[in-house]
C-alpha cells in the first residue's frame, strides 16, 4: 500500500502529512512533485494544506492547472481515493473534483486554533474508525476557509451524506455560535458523490500523536488504510 | 494590438467580508449614506492580436477557466484598442 503527497511550490504540510503516515502509521509514501505528469503506483494521494503558488489570484486557482493534477484527477475519477487538507481542500474545489468554493473567513482573520468537530458520517473511507456522531478535536489553520456552495448543492450534500465534518460545540452542537469561519452549514470536510474524495479544512496530520496535543487526525489517515486492505487496490 | 479590462466581481448573495469592513470603516468616517460596499478584482490583460472578436472569445475562455470562479464569481470583459509598447 503506498501514499503519495503532492507537493507544490508553497505546500508547507507536506512533511506532517508524511511524518503522520511514514512514522506514525508505518506505510509507504513517497513525495509527488507538481511537475510530474503521471501518479501510477499509488493506493491513496494527500493533497497537503499550504499556499500553492502563493495562493494568488484564489487559493488553490494556479496549483489546479499544475502538470500533475489531470493525472490526479485521472486518479480520482478511476476511484482511487484522495484527501485534500486545507489548502488541498481549496484546490479540488477550484479543479471541480469537489463542488463550492472557499472566501475568506467572515472574520477576516487568520484562525489558528484547535477546535471541536462533529463526525457526521462514519462509514466512509475516511472516517471509519470514527464512531458515528462522535466529537472530536483538530487545529485549523486558514484565512480563507469560509466554504459557500448554493442551497442546491447544500441539499444534495445533507441528502447524500457527503459532509463529514461540521465545526461543532464540545457537545456536538451544529450552530453559528461555533462556526469559526462562516462556512455554509458549519462544514469542515465534504465528500464527493463517488465517495473517494474527501477535502476538509482541518488539519489531522497536525494531531497524530498525543505529545503533539492529540491523537483524533491519525484516524483519518488510519480509516484510509482500514479502508484500503478491506477493499484491495483500486483499478 | 487589444487590451482587456476583465472585472470580477463576486455573485449576489456571496457574502463579501471586505467589503463589509470597509463599509463599516466608511461609516467611522462618516460617510453615513453607505449602503453596501462590494469589492472584486479588476485585470488588465494584453494582448498581441488585433482581431477583437478572437481576443473576446479568449477572453471568456479565460475567465471561465482561470480567472473568475463561477461558483462564487462573475466577470465582464472590456476590449480596448491600445499602441503597441
Amino acid at each position: 500500500m503506498k501514499f503519495g503527497i503532492l507537493v507544490f511550490p508553497g505546500s508547507n504540510c507536506d512533511a506532517d502529512c508524511y511524518y503522520a503516515l511514514k512514522d506514525v502509521i508505518g506505510r509507504d509514501v513517497e513525495y509527488i512533485w507538481h511537475k510530474e505528469t503521471a501518479v501510477t503506483g499509488f493506493d491513496a494521494l494527500v493533497l497537503p494544506g499550504g499556499f500553492s503558488y502563493g495562493d494568488y489570484l484564489r487559493t488553490g486557482s494556479i496549483a489546479r492547472f499544475a502538470p500533475v493534477m489531470p493525472a490526479v484527477v485521472d486518479f480520482a475519477r478511476q476511484g482511487g481515493l484522495v484527501l485534500g487538507i486545507c489548502n488541498g481542500f481549496q484546490i479540488l474545489l477550484e479543479s471541480g473534483l469537489l463542488p463550492g468554493a472557499m472566501l475568506r473567513n467572515r472574520s477576516l482573520r487568520f484562525i489558528c486554533d484547535t477546535v471541536p468537530l462533529k463526525v457526521e458520517q462514519s462509514n466512509t473511507p475516511f472516517t471509519n474508525q470514527f464512531a458515528p456522531g462522535e466529537i472530536i478535536k483538530l487545529p485549523i489553520a486558514h484565512g480563507e476557509g469560509n466554504y459557500f456552495c448554493d442551497p442546491a448543492t447544500l441539499e444534495e450534500l445533507r441528502r447524500e451524506n457527503r459532509i463529514l465534518f461540521s465545526y461543532s460545540s464540545a457537545d456536538g452542537e451544529v450552530c453559528e455560535a461555533f462556526n469559526p469561519n462562516g462556512s455554509v452549514a458549519n462544514i469542515a470536510g465534504i465528500m464527493n458523490r463517488q465517495g473517494n474524495v474527501l477535502g476538509m479544512m482541518p488539519h489531522p496530520e497536525r494531531w497524530v500523536e498525543s505529545i503533539l496535543g492529540g491523537e483524533d487526525g491519525l484516524r483519518v489517515f488510519a480509516s484510509m488504510v482500514n479502508w484500503l486492505e478491506r477493499q484491495g487496490v483500486p483499478a | 494590438m487589444l487590451k482587456a479590462n476583465v472585472y470580477v466581481t463576486l455573485k449576489a448573495g456571496v457574502l463579501d467580508p471586505q467589503g463589509e469592513a470597509v463599509k463599516k470603516s466608511l461609516h467611522v468616517l462618516g460617510y453615513a449614506a453607505v449602503e453596501e460596499v462590494r469589492i472584486g478584482k479588476f485585470i488588465e490583460v494584453w494582448l498581441n492580436e488585433a482581431d477583437s472578436e478572437t481576443v473576446a472569445a479568449q477572453l471568456k475562455e479565460m475567465s471561465d477557466k482561470l480567472l473568475a470562479n463561477p461558483v462564487i464569481e462573475d466577470f465582464r470583459v472590456e476590449l480596448v484598442g491600445v499602441e503597441r509598447p
